[in-house]
């Protein structure tokens, strides 16, 4: 299906269609492969895949700019792809290697990249929310004009604690962007099972705080909406929420036989609105690339996760020493 | 080239499974993403996905086939008009195979950090001036002076800025340093705490204030899950340099959920520092200590010590570092450890044991993580007899600890069984009677030492 608003977009150059097709396909190779290393049993415990909703972390990555941050929860693999994180870390992490973003002592859920402004990875629901509020209210403490990117989902949004922080974040006008990325499941249970609100950005109304509803599934329609909230963030008037509308392909973990929905369902989204085939159709008939042109990149990004999947299968694991590391600060780590 | 499909673990616990159904057929082309099978696990039945694309080149196992082990092959993709090898021999798959070899071993030493060593040089030269001042006087000093030398360093809580401090902690503070720095939140602890900790990771040091720590139940997680295990969990990459502090345990007649001690339910997180003030010089040296520490700092005061008077030396920068106790009475004839508000009745018990010829040694811990049980070993190796003193319940009490730590290092010096006095094991009633009877009294202390040292 062609993409409806998006396409009558003059304004996109070729480059960037191109930039956000190749993030958006390392995101769901990476996570077929990260799969794939599950089932070979090198991957353990809990491997939340972000498969299918890519444009969200892409649309918003573009929106950004240096020395945003960023905070999610578990299901983070594709935040870290999206702000520049090493493949091969997240990889090794995952695999639980002394080559990953926190030694192997995060795994999956926890990995932080002081570097690339990202704050984890956390894998109690919501409590990245007042992280986040936290994070912006260290910028705007020090003066500065950055933004942080909150992420949480459907399921997070009926925590208390978000509620709480949305009511700070406006008193103190926090420069962060609240991210929920409705993928209409919270695990198994359906946003209208576990709520009568018709909509999960207008409850932030009730603080004050402004937002919309955005086409998680189109990566143009997100990096607009992402451009507005920056835009209302860095301008000093506090919060925005974007309740991004996405889906996930996936299970909610690994061993999630997703039987709280029909097979059809996620196949007819996968046919009619997945986000890289519409940006695939785009670079096609706006003759921006060729198909050749796209299976070279195709095959650039297999060899960037096959490469990430050797390495995490050959990084060592964690030196016993490591155990005892890492539990008290010696002193106070600086800002990146 | 050709791949071959492994059976696939669908559970963190799944060893083998069922292959229920196909629902691809030799000759079909299959694309990344599309379902081949369905597999049963020990938990339910899942969908399986193909990773790469192909022609089902052979299905290896066929349909309803129960106790396939994980790893096994179970179909071979192939590309477009290549033809199957057998079973074993594709290249790829011997790649992908090295599932099954182990990892490089790591060294096998891995030990966990040495014992503590006692020092008892005392906390000031005996030539530094001191000046009597109350444990809130100090604790306020303590916070000022190291936002005068930190500008990173702030407070918040409620009713900390405006109100000046629900127990007058904060008097003063709002004036000195504005509302930038002194910040009065909504009653709202988790979110609160949360924020504090983010901001704590974005470079910035938190003293956040809980009106008391009974509140602090509803920011736990984030003390915990948030603040305390953050750095191992980053590989020692961020962290939450901050202060958690406010008065715990119990005060006078305010019943059941606001008299809890909760210094033995923090000192068990790796990952946070506890420290539990007793006089006002210990109060002042702490925090200035606790708000330059790197790590999430537990801060627990307590309300009716807040008005009481010490010494407290007059020195520019009065510190006093984290895991060295304090001998506040020497005796040879039995040890007494205690922390906090426990101290009272500690020494009260040490005056009256005195009378009776009974030279006690008291010893204040002060910090409880990292806990300076250097100082404890060496006194209960002199004295052959120890009791613990705390307002805490007793099952999963600190003195527990304590005392599991004594039998483990020091059992062949032990005399007595060692006596851990606590709080009832009883919420806090209201009624007067009750509440002093389910507090602890110096006269329990004094009977506890009279028993272990058989008098």
């Amino acid at each position: 299906m062609p993409p409806k608003k998006a396409a009558a977009k003059p304004n996109v150059s070729a480059e960037e269609l191109l930039g956000h097709y190749r993030e958006m396909l390392l995101i769901r190779r990476f996570e077929e492969k990260a799969g794939q290393l599950y089932g070979m049993g090198l991957i353990g415990g809990f491997c939340h895949l972000y498969i299918g909703q890519e444009a969200v972390v892409v649309g918003l990555e573009a929106a950004a700019e240096e020395g945003d941050k960023r905070v999610t929860s578990y299901r983070d693999h594709g935040h870290m792809l999206a702000c520049g994180m090493d493949p091969k870390g997240i990889m090794a992490e995952l695999t639980g290697r002394e080559g990953g973003f926190s030694k192997g002592k995060g795994g999956s859920m926890h990995m932080f990249s002081k570097e690339k402004h990202f704050y984890g990875g956390h894998g109690i629901v919501a409590a990245q929310v007042p992280l986040g509020a936290g994070l912006a209210f260290s910028d705007k403490y020090k003066g500065n004009d950055r933004v942080t990117f909150t992420y949480f989902g459907d399921g997070a949004a009926n925590q208390g604690q978000v509620y709480e922080t949305y009511n700070m974040a406006e008193l103190w006008d926090l420069p962060v962007v609240f991210v929920i990325e409705n993928n209409q499941y919270a695990m198994g249970t359906s946003v209208k099972r576990s709520t009568k609100s018709p909509s999960l950005w207008e409850r932030g109304a009730a603080y004050g705080i402004p937002g919309e509803e955005v086409d998680g599934m189109n990566v143009l329609a997100v990096k607009e909406a992402g451009e507005r909230a920056v835009a209302h963030c860095r301008a000093g008037k506090g919060p925005y929420i974007l309740e991004v509308k996405t889906y996930r392909y996936r299970g909610h973990s690994m061993s999630d036989p997703a039987k709280y929905r029909t097979r059809e369902e996620v196949q007819k989204m996968r046919d009619e609105r997945d986000p890289i085939e519409q940006i695939r159709e785009m670079l096609l008939t706006g003759k921006h690339a060729s198909d050749d042109d796209l299976k070279a990149i195709d095959k650039e990004i297999k060899a960037i996760v096959n490469e990430a999947a050797e390495f995490s299968k050959e990084s060592p694991e964690p030196a016993l020493d490591e155990l005892w590391t890492d539990i008290y600060a010696t002193e106070i780590p600086q800002e990146a | 080239m050709a791949t071959e499909i492994l059976m696939p673990a669908l559970s963190p616990t799944m060893e083998e499974g069922t292959l229920a159904k196909w629902l691809v057929k030799e000759g079909d082309t299959v694309s990344s993403g599309d379902i081949l099978a369905e597999i049963e696990t020990d938990k339910a039945t899942m969908e399986f996905e193909a990773v790469d694309e192909g022609v089902v080149g052979k299905i290896v196992i066929a349909e309803g086939t129960e106790s396939v082990k994980v790893n096994e092959v179970i179909a071979i993709l192939v590309e477009e008009g290549e033809d199957v090898p057998e079973a074993g021999a594709a290249p790829a798959a011997k790649d992908e195979a090295s599932a099954e070899d182990t990892p490089a071993k790591a060294p096998a030493a891995a030990a966990a950090p040495a014992a503590p060593v006692a020092d008892a040089t005392p906390d000031w030269d005996a030539d530094v001036e001191v000046k009597q001042t109350t444990v809130r006087e100090a604790l306020r000093d303590a916070m000022a002076e190291e936002m005068r030398r930190d500008e990173d360093v702030f407070l918040m809580g409620e009713e900390v800025a405006e109100y000046q401090g629900a127990y007058k902690i904060s008097q003063g503070l709002l004036d000195e340093f504005g509302a930038k720095r002194v910040i009065d939140t909504p009653i709202t602890e988790h979110g609160f705490a949360g924020i504090g900790v983010g901001a704590a990771f974005g470079g910035l040091k938190p003293i956040v204030e809980f009106m008391t720590f009974n509140f602090a139940m509803q920011a736990i997680d984030h003390i915990i899950n948030s603040a305390a295990k953050t750095l191992y969990m980053s590989g020692g990459q961020m962290g939450a340099p901050m202060v958690f502090r406010g008065p715990n345990g119990a005060a006078a007649r305010v019943g059941a959920q606001h008299s809890q001690d909760y210094a033995a339910w923090y000192m068990q997180v790796p990952g946070l520092k506890v420290v539990m003030p007793y006089s006002a010089a210990d109060a002042k040296g702490l925090m200035k200590t606790a708000i330059r520490d790197p790590n999430p700092v537990i801060f627990l005061e307590n309300e009716i010590l807040y008005g009481k008077s010490f010494d407290v030396p007059v020195m520019d920068d009065f510190t006093i570092p984290f895991g060295k106790a304090k001998i506040e009475r020497a005796g040879d004839d039995v040890t007494i450890v205690s922390f906090g508000i426990g101290m009272t009745y500690a020494l009260a018990a040490a005056e009256k044991l005195a009378e009776d010829g009974i030279n006690a040694e008291v010893i204040n811990l002060r910090s409880l993580r990292p806990m300076d049980t250097a100082t404890i070993l060496a006194s209960v190796r002199k004295t052959n007899r120890c009791v613990t003193v705390e307002e805490g319940w007793p099952q999963g009490s600190v003195g527990g600890y304590i005392s599991s730590v004594i039998m483990q290092e020091a059992f062949d010096y032990l005399d007595a069984p060692v006596i851990t006095c606590t709080g009832k094991d009883v919420p806090m009633p209201y009624a007067a009677n009750l509440e002093k009877h389910a507090l602890l009294t110096a006269d329990e202390v004094v009977e506890a030492c009279k028993q272990v040292t058989y008098r």
